[in-house]
């Protein structure tokens, strides 16, 4: 009895969570529009979002452009499939792998930072003081906080993609072979709009995401030092948990729109 | 004095205010005039009420009920665009000086400078105003830092710098000397007087600090129980019998 008052109780929690996140959303659209812009917090949040984090999805790109190439080549060539690499690799890469895992690298590196950053200037006061000067902080920090992550992420996982096959590139080069133009000549010929479109479209709902679920917890963050760093984890975990559900719809529908 | 100032209209006024979260009733019907020039200092225990009362006169947070005026402007039934623009007649002193870490000291004083300055018809520029405001706080030297490197005293000058820049006509003091040292705590209280002076501001200062009330008020509010217990001089209330207003003067 007392465990399933525990779980309705949870849900009812869980429920409230999400409705005051779709009012925080709604919120940002209908801020998104209304003058005066926020030009050059924009730029710096840009800045912040998408050149600062360059580095960590080139690591993480390459890394996974070698690793996979590395575990698909000998199942492959048990059934003599090798030919097959370049095309598994890019489609794979471009279409699921590549988009999720550095959404997933973002959501731990941008999110934590935005909920952190956020949760730290709402416990030291000075999302108010930013109030009492005049200034909508909602505007200023979420709004552009949310638009950059939305507007670097697909940069970012393009970025990490061509990074990945660089690495792919390397492994069949030195151990299958292939010479680098063969193996760009073959993934290039591999892939096609129908992959790239989809693929990038998805990772706008991924920035947008990431950006939506650490403002939301940093700027409601409560209980001082401690809800800072609750609001950093959560921030991680939410915008992780609905990268999933997000990938989930985006493949259906593209499913429906280009499966055979 | 006072009964002649009280013929005047008040820069500042609260009726009847009341706030509650939940079943805590914080406010019960809180009352309160702040008159041109002057020094108002309102005391009470710590969770009293008196950062919730300030909060609520700046909107930022709802009270449940009562009136807030600044100046005849009931702030309860102003929309967002002209509280904010009323809002640039009030400068806001934060107990933990609020200043915003990502910024130095420069961009923490133009920040208000950025959205209000044409509104407010100011001609000077950004620089000469900056350093205008930092010299009243004796921290000429300190524009280029960031506030991680200043130390307590100094960033309560700097947010009082800030609270400053826009020339306000009603400053806001939560805790001034909350977490200083004697010394700063005095240096921060001149400061206060001397602001005073200098632009004829009237001030509502939130303390606990007794020796703050004596030095800084013109006259004294106990904020009891959610109420205004009583109110008077510094000499007034320190000469009472009341044992709930001699637990703060003791």
């Amino acid at each position: 009895m007392m465990q399933s008052l525990k779980t309705v109780n949870g849900l009812r929690i869980f429920f409230e969570e999400m409705g005051d996140m779709a009012f925080f959303a709604g919120r940002f659209f209908r801020e998104l529009f209304s003058s005066p812009f926020e030009h050059k917090e924009l730029l710096r949040q840009c800045y912040i979002v998408g050149v600062k984090s360059l580095s960590l999805v080139a690591v993480t790109g390459f890394i996974l452009g070698l690793v996979f190439t590395l575990q698909s080549r000998p199942t492959l060539m048990k059934f003599g499939a090798q030919s097959w690499m370049p095309s598994m690799i890019i489609l794979s890469i471009v279409r699921e792998i590549g988009p999720v895992v550095i959404a997933l690298i973002c959501a731990g590196k941008i999110g934590s930072g935005i909920g952190a950053e956020l949760g730290s200037m709402r416990v030291t006061e000075q999302i108010d003081a930013m109030e009492v000067s005049g200034t909508n902080p909602f505007k200023y920090l979420v709004v552009t906080r949310i638009l950059a992550a939305t507007l670097m992420l697909p940069i970012l996982v393009i970025f990490g993609d061509a990074v990945a096959i660089v690495g792919s590139a390397l492994v069949e080069n030195l151990k299958g072979e292939v010479s680098y133009q063969l193996y760009f000549i073959q993934i290039f010929e591999a892939l096609k709009f129908s992959d790239l479109i989809p693929a990038t479209v998805k990772t706008f709902f991924f920035g947008f995401a990431i950006g939506l679920v650490g403002c939301y917890k940093g700027y409601n963050c409560k209980n001082g030092t401690v809800g800072v760093g609750e609001a950093s984890n959560a921030a991680v975990i939410y915008a992780s948990m609905l990268l999933f559900v997000l990938d989930f719809v985006a493949v259906f529908i593209t499913d429906i729109f280009y499966g055979v | 004095m006072m009964s002649s100032e009280k013929k005047i209209a008040p820069v500042l006024e609260l009726v009847n205010l009341k706030k509650s979260f939940g079943d805590n009733h914080i406010l019960n019907g809180f009352n309160l005039q702040l008159f041109e020039g002057e020094n108002l200092v309102v005391m009470g225990k710590s969770g009293s009420g008196k950062s919730v009362m300030i909060k609520c006169l700046v909107g930022l947070l709802q009270a449940n009920s009562g009136s807030i005026k600044i100046k005849e402007h009931d702030i309860t039934v102003l929309g967002q665009t002209e509280l904010d623009v009323l809002r640039t007649e009030i400068g806001f002193l934060f107990q933990g000086s609020a200043l915003y870490d990502s910024m130095t000291v420069r961009e923490n004083l133009e920040f208000p400078l950025r959205r209000h300055k044409a509104k407010l018809r100011i001609t000077e520029s950004n620089e000469v105003l900056v350093k205008e405001a930092l010299a009243n706080v004796g921290l000429d030297d300190a524009i280029d830092l960031m506030p991680a490197e200043l130390s307590g005293g100094m960033k309560r000058r700097v947010a009082l710098a800030r609270a400053l820049i826009l020339k306000p006509k009603i400053i806001l003091y939560d805790e001034p000397t909350t977490g200083l040292d004697p010394i700063t705590s005095k240096e921060i209280i001149e400061l206060i007087r001397t602001v005073q002076k200098k632009y004829g501001t009237s001030s509502l200062i939130i303390t606990h600090d007794v020796d703050c009330a004596r030095v800084i008020s013109n006259r004294i509010i106990l904020l009891i129980d959610g109420i205004n217990y009583t109110e008077g001089s510094f000499k007034e209330l320190n000469q009472s019998e009341d044992p709930k207003v001699r637990a703060f003067f003791k």
